[in-house]
């Protein structure tokens, strides 16, 4: 009885390899979680200027979107300005993607001067982002690899500098 | 998938909730179960609240151990709300160590206390069963079929229905116990058993899984692992069905 049920189990999970030509975890369609490519966009940028997530390909991006009215994105934009400042020069690329259709252009402007934030500000107008990230609080946090490929996300906040530190040093450790 | 209910200005994650009613509803069948073996109860729910209490803690700390330069400059950081900084793995090891030395500290007879801790075992992979349906983690491989789902962008295997079915299909028979209440150990075994099988059968049909070299997924190689150490054991045990095999355990129950 323990050999036949062993040998079922070792038949099946010969059976059920996933072939070389289709490894799971890189052929993933785009969608806003874990694993999966994440979703395009191209952006105006506050204070003039265009962004396209696609063409930032080949660097380890941090995708934050946030409100000027939200109290947790207030909490935690010091830490990603700090870590923003300390690995720009390693080729982080900081997208602080405020939600305009729930906020104003002019609020958004004044949080930025408030907290001194040096990324860039994407203006998500009409919300396509948030619907395209499938936004379900803020501030939510995507931490983007070199490929493109979503490697964590954390939803509602605020993040303290060693989560935002520590996902961050996960993507510099790839390999361009 | 619900994972988030916004809740005034709080977001309630769903699927941490299904685990902790999965962690009340555990204990719970783990204390009735000890009653029954005639165990101390209170000892059981320290041993579970152990359990949990070290998991946690352990997984947040070997976390922080992997990025040590970061939590020691930010040592606060260790008290995150946060479950993404946790290593879970670990962290399961760690709450598997704690509740050995707390079993071994309080002379808990290994055999009873296992068998009364399986309908609890069993209880908990339904909710966390339940927690990847509201998450929408563990999804299914892309699939064409009548009854497939749509997520992530896909029509995907209903991989989350099918462990909540299996799960509840073990949860039945802990609750059957079909060796008996002899409480020698076997109805843990059997919960074991059936869950890694269920594990090495299911896993075929999930688009998520860790590849290792060859093609082979982690998850089936680990299930066949424990599958066949605990039907081995299994087997030892069934031949010497008797509740208390050890000095510690014979005095465990003299002393209650």
């Amino acid at each position: 009885m323990v050999v036949i049920a062993l040998s079922l189990g070792a038949g099946w999970t010969l059976l059920s390899r996933v072939p070389s030509t289709a490894a799971n975890s890189g052929a993933q369609p785009a969608s806003p979680r874990q694993g999966f490519a994440a979703p395009d966009f191209t952006l105006d940028l506050l204070g003039g200027g265009k962004v396209t997530l696609s063409d930032l390909r080949g660097k380890p991006i941090v995708v934050n979107l946030w409100a000027s009215w939200c109290p947790p994105c207030r909490a935690e934009m010091p830490a990603i300005e700090k870590v923003y400042q300390d690995y720009k020069d390693l080729g982080l690329v900081v997208l602080g993607v405020n939600t305009t259709n729930q906020d104003s252009e002019a609020d958004a402007a004044t949080f930025v001067r408030q907290y001194g934030l040096t990324f860039p500000i994407p203006l998500d107008r009409d919300g396509s982002v948030s619907v395209r990230y499938a936004l379900r609080g803020l501030p939510t946090t995507f931490f983007i690899d070199r490929k493109g490929v979503i490697r964590s996300v954390v939803v509602g906040g605020p993040m303290s500098e060693a989560v935002i530190r520590s996902n961050v040093e996960d993507l510099l450790k790839e390999t361009p | 998938m619900y994972p988030y209910l916004r809740l005034g200005p709080f977001l309630l994650q769903l699927p941490l909730l299904a685990l902790l009613v999965g962690v009340w509803i555990g204990s719970a069948l783990a204390e009735k179960e000890a009653v029954r073996l005639k165990l101390p109860s209170a000892t059981i729910n320290n041993l579970v609240f152990i359990v949990i209490i070290a998991g946690i803690v352990g997984a947040r700390l070997a976390y922080a151990a992997r990025y040590l330069s970061v939590y020691l400059a930010n040592p606060l950081s260790l008290f995150a709300l946060n479950f993404n900084t946790m290593a879970g793995f670990d962290g399961v090891l760690i709450g598997l160590v704690f509740a050995a030395l707390y079993g071994w500290r309080k002379k808990l007879p290994l055999r009873p206390t296992l068998d009364a801790l399986a309908p609890g075992l069993a209880a908990f992979m339904v909710a966390l069963s339940l927690a990847h349906t509201l998450s929408g983690d563990a999804f299914g491989a892309p699939a064409n079929l009548p009854w497939s789902i749509y997520l992530w962008n896909e029509y995907r295997h209903p991989s989350q229905v099918y462990e909540t079915l299996a799960a509840l299909a073990v949860l039945f028979v802990a609750y059957k116990k079909p060796f008996g209440q002899v409480g020698n150990g076997t109805n843990f075994l059997l919960v074991v058993a059936l869950l890694s099988a269920a594990r090495i059968f299911l896993e075929a049909f999930r688009g998520d899984s860790l590849i290792l070299l060859g093609g082979f997924r982690a998850a089936q190689v680990i299930g066949l692992i424990v599958l066949a150490i605990t039907l081995y054991t299994l087997r030892i045990w069934t031949q010497t069905g008797i509740p208390t095999t050890t000095k510690s355990e014979s005095d465990f129950f003299k002393q209650t």
